[in-house]
């Protein structure tokens, strides 16, 4: 029986690997869930509405795009165009993670993929990459402190928006990007890596520039995606040759 | 809006959301097997995405951000992990703040 217990272990296991995991994670976005309470607030929603948007939406840039957009002079189906428009990207990481889910049940996969946002998708993504098997324990368990994480904050920022220190000094508005980066970084042995990130962050440039965020995200996605795939083919025809 | 509206926005917006959330997959699994060109630009979708979430906000930055992002890099490339990476960044970010404000 203990033989057994050694060669799978059990669910618990896994999932407190998955909460170790979370506490970056946790850390980076801990101040834009703050910030985003505060902001929320000072733009006029209620705390329900706050707290409701973090717990429902989950996901930051979407929720602070959103938030611009309830005051401005637009029709509501706008606001939700424009919501939809910055979670486009989700499509990619659900059809790319869902190839390693097939263990799951179906029941796992519609609960699990509401938790699909940005560090998630690319921790899961490295922890395949290791050799690892996407078990639903561990997915959870890097996924539920996050998710606490956010709405936790969302409700402190609407309460004590006013109390947040200096986060220009501390360097918290700029947490995210680095941390982004680092997650970048760790794909760096991928084929194609070089090419698909110089593709990516030009198009995504360019669009900033020219058509605005949030579609730049979107865009340079889309960009670094094609050339993965225009690439692999070529290369493929030339290994037939 | 009236608070009505916004509460629909929200749900309206979460809904949507989830489907994109799901959507990929349920689109993809629905095809036996996969071909090599999407499965190669399924493969190039983390370095993609998150790139394009650091590119623009590395050019609007300043200074102190354009060397924090290199801090990371660069340590990245001398085998440095993900924590170190986070944490020299930050460093030099807040470091660099200071000194040039």
């Amino acid at each position: 029986m203990s033989a057994e217990c050694l060669a799978e272990p059990r669910p618990s296991s896994y999932f407190l690997s998955g909460v170790r995991e979370s506490i970056p994670i946790t850390l980076a976005v801990l101040p834009f869930g703050l910030l985003f309470g505060a902001l929320a607030t000072e733009h006029g929603l209620s705390l329900f509405e706050t707290v409701l948007m973090s717990a429902t939406l989950y996901a930051g840039a979407s929720q602070m795009v959103g938030i611009e957009l309830f005051n401005a002079p637009i029709a509501p189906w706008v606001v939700v165009l424009s919501i939809v428009a910055v979670n486009f990207r989700h499509v990619l990481y659900s059809a790319t993670i869902g190839r390693y889910l097939d263990h799951w049940t179906p029941l796992q996969r519609s609960f699990g993929f509401f938790f699909l946002i940005d560090p998630q998708f690319a921790e899961a993504e490295r922890s395949m990459e290791n050799g690892r098997r996407i078990s639903f324990a561990w997915y959870m368990g890097l996924a539920l402190p996050v998710y606490i994480g956010w709405v936790g904050e969302s409700w402190l920022g609407a309460l004590f928006g006013r109390l947040i220190p200096d986060a220009h000094a501390f360097g918290l508005d700029f947490i995210l990007p680095i941390y982004f980066l680092s997650m970048v970084m760790s794909f760096r042995k991928r084929p194609l890596w070089l090419p698909v990130v110089g593709v990516s962050a030009i198009a995504s440039i360019i669009a900033y520039r020219t058509i605005g965020s949030p579609w730049h995200i979107s865009i340079g996605a889309i960009a670094g995606v094609v050339l993965g795939a225009l690439l692999a083919s070529t290369a493929t025809k030339e290994q037939e040759q | 809006m009236t608070a009505t509206t916004t509460f629909w926005i929200i749900i309206v917006g979460a809904v949507f959301t989830y489907l994109t959330r799901i959507g990929g997959h349920l689109v993809l699994s629905r095809f036996d097997r996969v071909h090599p060109r999407v499965e190669a630009g399924l493969n190039a979708v983390p370095a993609a995405v998150l790139t394009s979430l650091v590119a623009p906000a590395a050019m609007e930055g300043g200074p102190a951000e354009i060397a924090a992002l290199a801090t990371g890099a660069v340590v990245s490339f001398l085998g440095g992990g993900m924590m170190t990476i986070f944490f020299s960044g930050g460093a030099v970010l807040i470091a660099l703040r200071h000194f040039l404000s």
